[in-house]
Formats: structure tokens, C-alpha cells, sequence
């Protein structure tokens, strides 16, 4: 463990994961309390066009899974409130075409594709100097915004129709509230990629929905339960020399089935 | 005195697609009103609080709030919307709900100490500041509907609009909440959409049935004349 943290990529992974974590532990909250998943799963998905177009054109894949995951997370709050019932429609579309670009793009691109697991199934053993700065931003974005709009996030994920009667910009606001996730999901990308990306959005805040009863209270929770599992799967996944990914989701899973188990001990 | 009319609602049309849902409606609502709407489910009732709360647009006519469009005299409504619409299992405490009703339409809000007053007296006011911790789905029917009417409250709204508070909720609950917003119009103008004509025809002042079949001009009656011919029963 001393040894391993001697040098550079495992710290650069230390760092990237507990960033990872914090930013999935916040707005995981809002996916899980106002039932997004579905929507949260299409933007990553979207995501993986831009990072094949961005590998193919030899730029930073994580700049392009922004740009495309930050136009889906845009167009979707645009489309929501008159997509209705044909809402699942739309969030398929993006889900498969933006996998489908991205496939293309990263089949075009001569070299061997190892990197494409990578971006699917997440390995945080890789992650370069770059990628770490631009999580650090993002996460910086993330969290400066959840902390100054708290309570208009709260008003409009909990009663929107409530917040339209009081003049809240209820679409804005549900703009800014995607948007955030957008970049979560690419800030979580190295960590567990794209395929389990839905894993560390969801599970956590779901286990720490289970013991408490304010958004802010799961939120903390929620990021303690992701640090936990990043940081333990990275340790787990170095000495194995297995990707970090998988690992993470599995230790994320087995939480919140102690969750339910305990909360069920409680109640009996 | 002459009593202000507060909310007109002007030869007003309304259709989802080609259906027309509401046809020329006309309607006054004065500052001292206690006013029932009902109707068949369907008939348009909720269609028609949400055009005064400037949720929804109508096709022809008009509808003004305090003289002005209903979008700009939203602060003055305190607003009560159908339970279904609401997610209980939502993790959010008591004082929390009533704090939001704040919030406005500000993007960046920190509560100031007049907001945590005001939310503070109208939740006293309504006897439900000790559960102010309580989660959500902690709190029974009643209280559940007592925190949302502080909701409503904090603002000081000069009219409380209330769309089906009572359903599944058991009688004696009923009586107490209309308890609550007989009390309540001493101050403030009261509308409220309620199935159920006899509770409701005992204690509001005037009856409006809105069925869309038959809405070239709506009925308007009295209250206790209703309650003894026991019209609209259908």
C-alpha cells in the first residue's frame, strides 16, 4: 500500500476517485429523489459520442463526452415537459444513437481500442494529469452550484408545479440541474465507466436515502458511501490488477444490501 | 361596502386538442369569498384553478387576478395542488416544505430571518411547528394538508386556492380542515375544488358547479339554498 502510493498514477487515481466520489454522492441525491435514473443513464450514454469522436480526432475524449453529454442534458430538460408520455422514446434515441456514434468514431480510429473498455467499464488506474485537473473542475462547478441553488433545486425537484405558482423558472433551473449531472457523469467516467456509470449515481444515495430524511443528510452519506467503495475497489483493483470498475460497483452493491438488511433489522 | 372582486374570469374557453373543455365561462371572485367548485371529474375544475394560477392559457376570453394577468399576481395566491401530484417518500422535513414556499423565484436563496418568522408563525398558526422535524411520510393525512396550507400561508397570500385537499382523508379530519379555512376567511378570499358537495356546501359561502357539457354560464348558487334542494347530486 506505502509502496503503491509512491507513485504518480495511483495517486492521480487516489485523487480522481475521492473526487469522483464526491461530485456522485451530490447529485446522485437529485437522481434518486426525483427518480432520474433513466434520464441519467441516457446522458452518459450520450456521453460515450462525444469521447469517440474526441478519441478519433486525438483531443482529450473527456472534452467531447462534456460537450455531448452537456447537449443531451440541454435538450432533454427542454423536451421533457412536452415529450410527456413519449419521454422514454426520446431518452432511448439519445441513449443508442450516442453509443452508436461513439462505436463508429472509435473503429475509425486506427490502433488497438483497449481504451474502449476503458471508457465502459471505467479504470481509474489510468487516469492522466489532464483528466485529473479537468475532474477537479468540474467537480469545483458541481459543487459551488449545488451549494448556491440548494434551495431553488430543492423547491423544483420536489413540487414543480408549486415553483411555476411562485414564478421559479422551473425549465432554467431543471437546464442547470441536468447540466450538473452531465458533468458528474463525465467526472465519473474514469471511475467506473459508462456501462455501471448508473451503479455509482443511484446506489449510494439509494442506501442513504434508507437512513435519512433530508437531501442534505443523504448527500453526505451518499458521497461517504462512494469514497468508501472508490477508494477500497482502487486498493482491491491494484493488487488484483483488475479493473477498478467493476470492483467499485460490486462494493457499492454489497453497502446497500447491508442497508436493507440492517434497516429491516430495525424495524423488526 | 362593496365587496372587490379580486379574480374575473372573462367568457373563457379552454380545449386540450379539438376537445373543448370549458366553454365561455364567466366568473367573479371577491376578496371576501369562500367559494366551492364542483363537478364531475373531468368537468374542468382543475383546469379552471390552473388558468387562474396562470398554469395554463385559455383559447378566447380572459382571466385577470387583481386587475392584472394571472402570471403577475401569482405572489398574492397561495396555492394547494391535488396530493397526487405530490411525492411522498419525498426525504424532506416539515419545516423544510414550508420554508420552500420562500424560496420565490429566486435562483440563489438563503433564508433571511423574516423568511424563518413568518414561516415560523404561520406553522405556529396552524399547530403544527412541533413537527416541524418530521419527515414527510412521518406526518398523518391531516397534518400532511395542515403543513401544505402553511406552505400556502407563508407568503400571505390574499386568496388560498385549493384543488381536492381532502380526498382520502376520513371525516372528521375533513371538518377540521374546513374548520381551519373558515378561520382562515376572516382574513383571505378561500376557492376550493371539493367532490364532496355536502361538506363542502356547509361550510362555503357559495357553490359553483363547472361541468363542461353544460358551462355556457356557470351556476352560481347559494350555498344553504343548494344544501336543501340537494342539486348536483349525480
Amino acid at each position: 500500500m506505502i509502496e503503491a502510493l509512491g507513485f504518480q498514477f495511483f495517486q492521480n487515481a487516489l485523487i480522481v476517485a475521492i473526487l469522483a466520489s464526491i461530485a456522485a454522492g451530490v447529485i446522485g441525491t437529485y437522481i434518486v429523489v426525483k427518480r432520474m435514473s433513466l434520464i441519467s443513464g441516457s446522458i452518459a450514454h450520450t456521453a460515450f459520442g462525444g469521447l469517440g469522436i474526441g478519441y478519433f480526432l486525438n483531443v482529450n475524449p473527456l472534452i467531447g463526452g462534456v460537450l455531448f453529454s452537456l447537449l443531451s442534458a440541454v435538450s432533454i430538460a427542454l423536451l421533457r415537459k412536452n415529450a410527456k408520455n413519449r419521454l422514454d422514446t426520446l431518452l432511448s434515441f439519445l441513449w443508442a444513437t450516442g453509443m452508436a456514434i461513439g462505436l463508429v468514431f472509435i473503429f475509425l480510429t486506427p490502433g488497438y481500442t483497449t481504451d474502449l473498455f476503458t471508457y465502459l467499464f471505467g479504470n481509474i488506474l489510468l487516469v492522466s494529469s489532464f483528466d485529473l485537473y479537468m475532474i477537479l473542475f468540474l467537480d469545483i462547478v458541481i459543487l459551488a452550484m449545488v451549494y448556491l441553488m440548494y434551495n431553488s433545486f430543492l423547491a423544483v425537484t420536489f413540487d414543480e408545479e408549486y415553483s411555476e405558482t411562485r414564478n421559479m423558472p422551473v425549465t432554467l433551473v431543471n437546464i442547470i440541474l441536468f447540466a450538473l449531472i452531465a458533468l458528474t457523469i463525465v467526472a465519473t467516467i474514469r471511475v467506473v465507466g459508462i456501462v455501471l456509470m448508473i451503479a455509482i449515481l443511484t446506489i449510494p444515495a439509494a442506501t442513504a436515502q434508507i437512513f435519512h430524511k433530508t437531501v442534505k443528510k443523504i448527500m453526505i452519506t451518499s458521497s461517504l458511501i462512494t469514497l468508501f467503495a472508490s477508494i477500497s475497489g482502487l486498493i482491491i483493483s491494484y493488487y488484483l490488477n483488475f479493473a477498478t470498475g467493476p470492483i467499485i460497483v460490486l462494493i457499492i452493491s454489497a453497502v446497500y444490501l447491508c442497508g436493507i438488511f440492517l434497516s429491516r433489522l430495525s424495524v423488526s | 361596502m362593496e365587496r372587490k372582486e379580486i379574480i374575473k374570469i372573462d367568457k373563457v374557453t379552454f380545449s386540450y386538442g379539438k376537445e373543448e373543455f370549458l366553454k365561455d365561462i364567466t366568473l367573479s371572485i371577491y376578496e371576501d369569498d369562500f367559494l366551492g367548485i364542483i363537478g364531475p371529474n373531468g368537468g374542468g375544475k382543475t383546469t379552471l384553478l390552473k388558468m387562474i394560477l396562470g398554469l395554463l392559457e385559455p383559447q378566447r376570453g380572459k382571466v385577470s387576478v387583481f386587475g392584472i394577468s394571472p402570471k403577475k399576481a401569482r405572489h398574492e395566491i397561495g396555492y394547494l395542488s391535488q396530493f397526487k401530484n405530490i411525492d411522498f417518500d419525498f426525504p424532506v422535513t416539515a419545516h423544510e416544505i414550508v420554508l420552500l414556499s420562500r424560496v420565490g423565484d429566486k435562483l440563489i436563496k438563503r433564508y433571511s430571518k423574516a423568511d424563518k418568522e413568518s414561516v415560523k408563525k404561520s406553522m405556529k398558526e396552524l399547530g403544527i411547528w412541533d413537527l416541524r422535524d418530521k419527515k414527510l411520510n412521518e406526518l398523518s393525512g391531516g397534518e400532511k394538508q395542515r403543513v401544505f396550507v402553511a406552505r400556502a400561508l407563508a407568503n400571505e397570500p390574499q386568496v388560498l386556492i385549493l384543488d381536492e385537499p381532502m380526498s382520502n382523508l376520513d371525516i372528521h379530519i375533513q371538518e377540521e380542515f374546513y374548520r381551519i379555512l373558515k378561520d382562515l376567511n376572516k382574513k383571505i378570499a378561500i376557492v376550493i375544488v371539493d367532490h364532496d358537495l355536502e361538506m363542502v356546501s356547509k361550510y362555503a359561502k357559495e357553490i359553483v358547479c363547472v361541468n363542461k357539457c353544460n358551462t355556457h354560464a356557470l351556476r352560481y348558487h347559494d350555498a344553504d339554498s343548494l344544501k336543501m334542494k340537494e342539486m348536483c347530486h349525480d
